[in-house]
């Protein structure tokens, strides 16, 4: 199947999770990432359960943030 | 290097001193040149933790801006902060919280009001490093 990840088309395997997904991708500091499916956010907890599907558009979104 | 134009600079100098009291921040996306950093468009962002203390980006915000980023032929350079009450230099919370080695991270000091300072870094573990920051 045929997803978009950070803006580029890919082609990955059928029954794909998101967890999968960040490992593939190498995401570095998974702990900081927040991820969206089609503009929604999904929860972490739920990397492990969540199914991509054929059309997907996947973005990785690194926590910001600091304090003075 | 890394080189902002006078009106990105003032735009978040307005911003940050709108959000007062509490800390403003943003995401810096433009080009780079070598080792040179071109700041081609800031970005204003809602702190969530709404703190004069602490800053966190809107995760919502932050997807639109990367999607706008993408659209215009950016990348993404790091990003900026205030400090309302402390001087431009990373906090500790900020080295603890700055996972991107490659990324500028801009600190805006408004604990002078009359006199501003913003300053670039670039961090690594716990070391800050300050870059040659161009305003023009």
């Amino acid at each position: 199947m045929t997803i978009t990840v950070a803006g580029v088309k890919k082609e990955v395997k059928d029954d794909l999770t998101v967890a999968q997904l960040i490992i593939d991708e190498n995401v570095e500091t998974p702990m900081y990432v927040t991820v969206s499916i089609n503009d929604e956010f999904i929860a972490s907890g739920t990397f492990e359960t969540t199914v991509l599907k054929d059309g997907d558009t996947v973005e990785f979104l690194y926590f910001m943030g600091g304090g003075c | 290097m890394i080189k902002l134009s006078k009106e990105d600079f003032e735009k978040i100098l307005k911003h940050a001193e709108k959000e007062l009291p509490d800390e403003a921040c943003g995401l810096i996306a433009g080009e780079k040149v070598g080792n040179d950093k071109i700041i081609k468009k800031v970005y204003l962002l809602t702190n969530i933790d709404h703190s004069n203390e602490h800053f966190s980006l809107d995760p919502k915000e932050q997807l639109a801006a990367i999607k706008d980023m993408r659209a215009n032929g950016f990348v993404p350079l790091g990003n900026w902060h205030s400090h309302p009450e402390s001087p431009s230099r990373p906090s500790e919370e900020d080295k603890r919280l700055a996972y991107d080695s490659t990324a500028s991270y801009m600190i805006l000091s408004l604990m002078d009001r009359e006199n501003p300072v913003l300053n670039s870094f670039k961090i690594e573990g716990d070391t800050a490093e300050k870059e040659e920051l161009v305003i023009e």
